[in-house]
């Protein structure tokens, strides 16, 4: 399995163990990843701002990835949603697609539709699978509640970013299973983070922070599983930011899926930038037993 | 002459480094400066250095100078090619001015037997002038010719590579023509040869003539054989002992050969003496102009790439930062790596503004920190420009000077944002690094200012939005820019059901949505059904959208709600632009 990797913006500057926890995680599951340095951002923070701005800087990624003949593997949801949304948008707008590629000219590049683009999630738990994934788990968890949060990204419109069943989605939470752990049932597993307004309007973003850790916590979670930065910085470093301001309890601290199942999979947590989150997550190394 | 001249240039050089050096303590650039003197950032400086003096980050400051200054790691990590061309030209160039314009300094008291036409110093001048050439013509082929796109030239990078070309084709053009000229071999008999026989002289000319390229106005082939070997003769006693071969001065040689049918021509206008003086006037220039041209790297750069191997962001003291920033304002050699790598590149291509290029930021900075009063337009391009950034380090992380970019934009936007005006795109998720570090770091007063100022300036003024009591006019003609903006017209299958408004997570976050939110999302569908686009697009409710697409993925019309809310978003961006 070999695949170009999109790292985005987010994860080099921000949550680079997202990155080093799923190159160890792949490296150990034969999925080869090969580095792109002509990937530029995908294109979503643009998309407030200038529609075709925001389309020609997905199409240019998509371009690169067609040239190198591989399909996209990306971490971030919003990087995911991004990307399938401009693909939709151009499969529907022939104009749209000419305009576009008369600008890749300039960088060599045309986009003729021909790759698909799958976020890591998808990647483990179609083409690796739960069985080949249970063989390289070593050391599984036990007693471990985890709230998965999906991502809106990722799972919404559905008809474009085909990731998993909208309304009930399993992948996440069968992967979470896979390593031992309990995947609990929480009220706004589907529900946004906040993110997307971190810095336009703050506090309405940790309001909704606010209502999905409570949320978790009620189902009685120990970690918030995420696969997307902008989810994990938000439950880092914002709801770190959160916790100092109010009385609302302990933090529940976030933890990246491919550092969650490295651990399992014996892979050390220098690896895995376990002590890079800001929110401490050390002692979830005491759920995991030997087998 | 050749002492005023000299004189004069060095004491400008001395005034321009004293002066520059003095702007890295007084000039000012974004919000972190603000109320620090030049007395306190002096201060801070030398408590700095004398910090990292006496502990163990010294060695840091060591391997920095070795690697990074010396071996220039950090252009060989970007392109070999580059370095290659960056090594020849500035060694070349630093042994050239070590062992050749500073001979009466440096090589004659290393080298007791030092002459300039003794090898190996014949030979070897001539090989640093040819390093130098080889990366300058790897550096024009690849500014003029390769021509990566966004590698931007301006007036600095047209004059580095002039200068430069005109000392060394000027040097070596000089060594040709003395090489070939015959003024120049009289001179030379007279004053070292010790010649007074005719004979002796006409014979060693022969031989000079027919084998090391001076071209004589007596004497051409055929040659006289027995003149020839009385030549070499001569040549052997009086010339060799002082003189290499002129072929080892390959460059000089060649050129001689080059220019054989016009020697006699510059002979007689006294062509050495007016290439001498291009020469040494280009070296004086040079030097001169050396402080405020983009030659002052050779300055800045090492100090950005030391300070920046030793200063952690979290410990370092405003004061250091704001002067390590200034300093590398100079540092920045405009070689384009930034740009190449810039990952909000496509956001340039498809908007045409150069200041979201990172070396173009660079460019205008410079001036701003000078003090420039930039005029409106592009005042609003450069706050554009260092906002429409995604804050993905690349910039840093390529930078061959080891200048710390992002940091620099983070401080700069903050100033920016607030003498500027309302800027539009501070409503996307461009805002997140500044919502996220930001505003923990730099900008605690002030940082709601840009984000109140912009919703004020996209919140719609219409009537029905400012007093919900009023009615809506039902006979109002379609505002058709506004409608033809919103390309996705899925919205005329709504039938308000209201589906989208109850999932909504923001509505649901609200006592009172409409008060806080102006419309609600099927509101502004039916808006926008209405053709009342432009009271569609001035709700709050758009930019407080969190594009978690509830809306569009439970809409039982497929209605695209939340694409349809973007369509108004880059309405309503476009609309303030204007």
């Amino acid at each position: 399995m070999r695949f170009a990797l999109f790292h985005g913006c987010n994860i080099p500057a921000r949550v680079e163990q997202y990155a080093d926890a799923t190159a160890a995680v792949c490296l150990r599951l034969g999925i080869e990843l090969v580095e792109q340095t002509a990937f530029n951002c995908c294109g979503y923070p643009v998309r407030n701002s200038d529609h075709r701005a925001y389309v020609l800087s997905a199409a240019k990624n998509l371009a690169v990835a067609e040239q190198s003949g591989l399909d996209m593997l990306v971490m971030c949801k919003c990087c995911y949603g991004s990307l399938k949304r401009a693909q939709h948008f151009l499969s529907q707008d022939p104009e749209l697609q000419a305009d576009i590629n008369n600008t890749l000219t300039h960088e060599n590049l045309e986009y003729k539709n021909k790759i698909q683009v799958k976020h890591l999630l998808s990647v483990l738990y179609h083409e690796v699978g739960l069985k080949r994934l249970k063989e390289e788990i070593s050391k599984a968890y036990s007693g471990l509640q985890i709230a998965v949060s999906y991502g809106c990204h990722a799972l919404r419109p559905s008809t474009v970013t085909e990731f998993d069943d909208p309304v009930s989605p399993k992948i996440f939470d069968r992967l979470v299973e896979a390593t031992g752990a309990f995947s609990v049932e929480w009220a706004r597993k589907l529900d946004c983070c906040g993110a997307p307004l971190t810095g336009i309007n703050d506090q309405l973003a940790m309001d909704m922070a606010q209502k999905k850790i409570d949320s978790a916590r009620e189902a009685g979670a120990q970690f918030i599983c995420t696969a997307c930065p902008y989810t994990q910085l938000q439950f880092d470093g914002v709801q770190k930011r959160m916790a100092a301001q109010s009385n609302n309890g302990e933090p529940i601290a976030p933890i990246l899926y491919p550092q969650l199942l490295g651990l399992s999979m014996g892979i050390d947590d220098k690896t895995l930038g376990i002590s890079k989150n800001e929110i401490d997550l050390s002692n979830i190394t005491s759920f995991l037993i030997s087998e | 002459m050749f002492d005023y001249l000299f004189y004069t240039s060095l004491v400008v050089f001395l005034l321009g480094l004293t002066y520059k050096i003095s702007t890295w303590f007084r000039r000012n650039i974004g919000i972190l400066g603000n109320g620090i003197t030049t007395a306190q950032r002096l201060q801070s400086a030398v408590s700095g250095m004398a910090a990292v003096i006496f502990s163990a980050r010294i060695l840091g400051i060591l391997e920095a100078v070795v690697l990074d200054v010396l071996l220039q790691r950090r252009v060989f990590k970007e392109s070999v090619s580059r370095w290659l061309a960056h090594m020849l030209i500035f060694y070349g160039f630093m042994l050239l001015l070590l062992m050749h314009a500073l001979e009466s300094v440096i090589s004659e008291a290393l080298f007791s037997e030092y002459y300039s036409t003794v090898n190996p110093f014949f030979f070897l001048r001539d090989f640093f002038g040819a390093m130098v050439l080889v990366g300058v013509i790897l550096a024009v082929v690849r500014r003029y010719f390769v021509k990566p796109r966004r590698l931007r030239s301006g007036g600095m990078d047209h004059y580095a590579i002039t200068i430069v070309a005109v000392i060394m084709l000027s040097g070596i053009a000089l060594l040709g023509l003395k090489i070939a000229s015959h003024n120049e071999f009289i001179r030379m008999v007279e004053d070292y040869a010790g010649l007074d026989d005719e004979d002796e002289i006409e014979a060693l000319e022969t031989l000079w003539v027919k084998e090391f390229g001076t071209v004589s106005p007596n004497i051409e082939a055929p040659f006289d054989e027995e003149l020839l070997e009385a030549g070499r003769e001569v040549h052997e006693s009086s010339c060799l002992d002082c003189h290499a071969s002129a072929p080892y001065a390959f460059t000089g040689f060649a050129t001689a050969m080059l220019i054989k049918p016009v020697v006699l021509w510059l002979d007689e206008r006294d062509g050495v003496t007016v290439l001498w003086y291009v020469h040494i006037i280009a070296c004086f220039i040079g030097l001169a102009y050396l402080p405020f041209s983009k030659m002052f790297h050779l300055f800045a750069t090492p100090i950005s790439l030391m300070t920046n191997r030793v200063m952690e962001p979290a410990t370092s003291r405003p004061a250091n930062v704001v002067t390590r920033q200034i300093i590398e304002l100079d540092a920045c050699t405009h070689c384009g790596s930034c740009s190449l790598n810039c990952s909000a590149a496509m956001v340039f291509e498809a908007i045409g503004n150069v200041y979201i290029l990172p070396s173009e930021k660079m460019t205008l900075l410079k001036k701003l920190a000078a003090g420039k009063k930039l005029a409106e337009p592009q005042m609003r391009a450069i706050q554009e420009g260092v906002y429409l950034c995604t804050n993905c380090d690349r910039c840093t992380v390529r930078c061959p000077s080891g200048i710390r970019l992002k940091e620099l934009w983070y401080s700069v936007r903050e100033s920016l944002l607030q003498e500027g005006p309302p800027l539009p795109h501070v409503l996307s998720s461009f805002s997140f690094a500044r919502g996220l570090i930001v505003q923990q770091t730099l900008a605690t007063d002030s940082y709601a200012d840009p984000i109140d100022k912009a919703r004020q300036a996209v919140s719609g003024q219409f009537v029905n939005l400012m007093d919900p009591d009023t009615p809506i006019p039902l006979n109002v003609q379609t505002d058709s820019e506004a409608h033809a903006a919103v390309k996705d017209r899925t919205y005329v299958h709504c039938f308000s059901c209201q589906s989208c408004t109850t999932v909504c997570p923001v509505v649901a976050n609200y006592d009172d949505p409409e008060q806080e939110l102006g419309l609600l999302p099927h509101q502004i569908m039916c808006s926008l059904g209405l053709g009342l686009s432009e009271m569609a697009a001035g709700a709050g409710m758009i930019w407080d959208c969190l594009t978690c697409y509830q809306c569009q993925e439970n809409c039982p019309q497929q209605v695209e709600v939340c694409d349809v809310l973007y369509r108004l978003k880059n309405f309503s961006v476009a609309s303030i632009e204007q």
